[in-house]
């Protein structure tokens, strides 16, 4: 079915819309980080500064140790994307090619566990993190949030998994192949995307987490990056808002290049024209 | 496909093992660690060069600089007293320590200060960190509300241009504001994101006295004569005179400082250290000036929450906590931190240093006023936070916006209000 040239263009006018829409905090994060104090006051502000300047940069970098902070959030959210995957995939798995009353009883949970607070278990874990001697620790850190985001990881693969062909499967099985071997080389590629956009969810989840990090480190050392963009901000709420843009956008690029270098494996669409019907 | 599983493993395992931290060494000098909320440039560097200075000079007794930040320490001290890790050296509001100390979390100073730290502050800062019977913190900055002015716009006007001597009453305030609004500009904008604590604490130059305590030591809320004329005074700005926008209500004072430069309110009421903000964002040319808030029966007394250095109580190092504060807030020390701060020291030499005392910045008035500050009302009230978020803040917002009345209010605030704080006093 063809589509008529001026529906079209109003669905690409449309989406240009949303995507402008989408992109102006980013955007505007961006200007704000180049203007300089007298145009952040200014009661009729522009989108491109007047004075550009690297001044908010300097000073964010003078001030905190953004590097060092941005180098913990990446080890931190890199290790809980890598680990949540790994335990995620196979449990995965199991619950979405059989379905028992427990893996049933365990979706459930799933879904109920993204309820709590996290004032709710703050406490609790600290204690439990300290007893393992846990705290003020990266390591400690990158716990916490494999398992914060392993329910959602869960929930997502499952999902992925379900969509993977079982007749796949069964074709290996005939052709010789053993489970394990089924699982390695025929559902595991075909569920690359799922395992991307998972990785990419617990790595988001991890890089952007500000009150785990604050309660559970300690030393200036193992800070991450969202707790050392809060020290650009004061009492009552007032902010130094050319450095706290500066810091906040170079705190944005990460993730945005981890999506970029995962994107096309999410949208790839492995599984197309893999079965025949 | 075995190998490079393992591999992958192997390099997990190698990443966690790098993330680890060392944990404290045994031994050796004792380390405290101070959590400062310092935040501003120059309040950065003085914090961290006088920790520098201390360290060069006690090398058995380091100290540690953390980073922390206002708008999380509670939660943040909360669970670190919860799981015994919190900072030696807690640098916070005083309004924020009633139920820390309460809950045993802070060592009591009064035996560990020395008496020239004890007699160098004033009696009425350490009123604001004394609960029951200790003394859980030393005050050492605050700053009072004050009235930013664009000076060009006032003295067009003509108006009276108070002085901490000769301060405007609030119904001199009110008709000046009126004078200087028209054509869609405005004589003063409010922000009043947080107006529990700004009427409060302004209501005591009318004699506000909302806290009462009893004989038996128990507080209620009474809404006297004087609590309401604050809040009448902005509420008619708003509502009668229109000289102040209601748009900003619901603002932050960095929000409204746009409109202040852009000539379209002539006063904003800030706090002392939004000066620093004033300076860097003001536009070139732009004149404005430091004036004291409206003064009331009880002339221009306000109510502060001071900056506070405590002790946790689980720091195994008490004495030498003690120390550290003692030199930070030395009185050459204390106006290093003030400046940094663009606030005023509670110490009586360091408001007597010449650098606190010059025209520039409003400085001078500023210091003029420190002798009239006190320490907030709500201060020691056991079950303020809950009265604040649950009964005060909404029902002042409704009054400011015109959606109740004076008498609706007070019955909030004495009826409503009275049944939270009994909770907290059976």
């Amino acid at each position: 079915m063809r589509t008529r040239p001026s529906a079209r263009a109003g669905q690409y006018a449309a989406l240009l819309a949303y995507l402008i829409f989408l992109a102006f905090p980013f955007l505007w994060l961006l200007s704000t980080a180049f203007k300089p104090p007298r145009e952040l006051g200014s009661l009729h502000p522009t989108w491109i500064p007047r004075h550009p300047t690297l001044a908010n940069f300097r000073q964010a970098f003078d001030e905190q140790p953004l590097l060092h902070a941005a180098l913990n959030s990446l080890l931190a959210a890199l290790g809980a994307a890598v680990i949540a995957v790994l335990i995620a995939t196979p449990m995965a798995y199991v619950m979405a090619r059989h379905r028992t009353r427990l893996a049933r009883a365990a979706s459930g949970w799933v879904v109920v566990s993204q309820a709590f607070p996290f004032v709710l278990i703050i406490i609790p874990l600290f204690l439990v993190l300290k007893r393992l001697r846990l705290i003020d620790s990266l390591a400690g850190l990158t716990v916490v949030y494999v398992v914060w985001s392993l329910p959602f990881a869960l929930w997502m693969l499952v999902g992925y998994v379900r969509a993977v062909p079982v007749e796949l499967e069964e074709a290996a099985a005939v052709d010789g192949a053993g489970r394990l071997r089924t699982l390695i080389s025929v559902t595991a590629p075909l569920l690359a995307p799922g395992i991307a956009a998972t990785a990419l969810f617990a790595f988001i989840t991890a890089w952007n987490e500000f009150f785990f990090a604050l309660v559970l480190l300690k030393s200036p050392g193992n800070q991450t990056l969202p707790v050392v963009l809060t020290h650009f901000i004061g009492a009552e709420g007032v902010a130094d808002l050319g450095p706290l843009a500066a810091a906040a956008f170079l705190a944005t690029l990460p993730s945005l290049v981890v999506f970029a270098l995962l994107q096309r494996r999410i949208t790839g669409g492995l599984i197309a024209g893999a079965v025949k019907s | 496909m075995r190998t490079r599983i393992t591999m992958a493993v192997a390099a997990l395992l190698l990443l966690l093992a790098g993330c680890s931290s060392g944990g404290r060494q045994h031994g050796g000098p004792v380390t405290l660690r101070f959590q400062s909320l310092a935040w501003q440039q120059e309040s950065v560097a003085a914090n961290k060069e006088l920790v520098r200075e201390w360290n060069a000079a006690h090398p058995d007794v380091q100290v540690e600089y953390v980073q922390g930040d206002w708008d999380s320490v509670h939660d943040q001290l909360l669970t670190s007293f919860e799981g015994g890790e919190a900072p030696d050296v807690i640098h916070d509001a005083s309004d924020d320590l009633a139920d820390f100390a309460y809950g045993g979390d802070l060592a009591d100073l009064s035996g560990l200060l020395p008496a020239r730290l004890k007699s160098y502050i004033p009696a009425r800062s350490w009123r604001a960190t004394t609960f029951g019977k200790g003394v859980y913190g030393v005050p050492f900055l605050q700053e009072p509300r004050v009235l930013i002015a664009n000076s060009a716009w006032l003295r067009t006007a003509k108006v009276r241009i108070p002085t901490p001597r000769h301060p405007w009453s609030w119904a001199e305030f009110r008709e000046i504001t009126a004078r200087l609004s028209g054509d869609g500009k405005y004589g003063v904008a409010w922000p009043l994101k947080e107006p529990v604590s700004v009427t409060l604490n302004l209501g005591l130059s009318a004699g506000g006295t909302l806290f009462q305590r009893g004989s038996d030591g128990k507080v209620s809320v009474r809404f006297g004569a004087g609590d309401a004329v604050v809040p009448r005074t902005v509420r008619d700005q708003i509502a009668r005179d229109r000289s102040a926008p209601a748009s900003t209500l619901g603002s932050g004072g960095s929000d409204t400082l746009p409109g202040f430069f852009g000539g379209r309110y002539a006063m904003v009421p800030l706090g002392f250290s939004y000066r620093q903000q004033i300076e860097q964002q003001a536009p070139k040319g732009f004149k404005w000036e430091v004036l004291p808030a409206p003064a009331g029966a009880d002339g221009l007394t306000q109510g502060v929450s001071p900056q506070t250095l405590s002790v946790s109580q689980d720091c195994p190092h008490k004495k030498e906590a003690a120390q550290f504060i003692d030199f930070l807030l030395r009185p050459k020390n204390m106006v290093r931190l003030a400046l940094g701060d663009w606030m005023l020291p509670t110490g009586t030499d360091a408001l007597a240093d010449p650098a606190l005392h010059t025209a520039d910045h409003g400085w001078a008035t500023g210091t003029a006023l420190a002798a009239h500050l006190r320490p907030a009302p709500a201060q020691s009230v056991r079950g303020y936070p809950e009265w604040k978020d649950k009964i005060a803040t909404p029902a002042f917002q409704e009054y400011y916006s015109g959606a109740i009345g004076l008498a609706a209010l007070r019955e909030r605030l004495e009826q409503d209000g009275n049944l939270v704080l009994a909770r907290y006093q059976r």
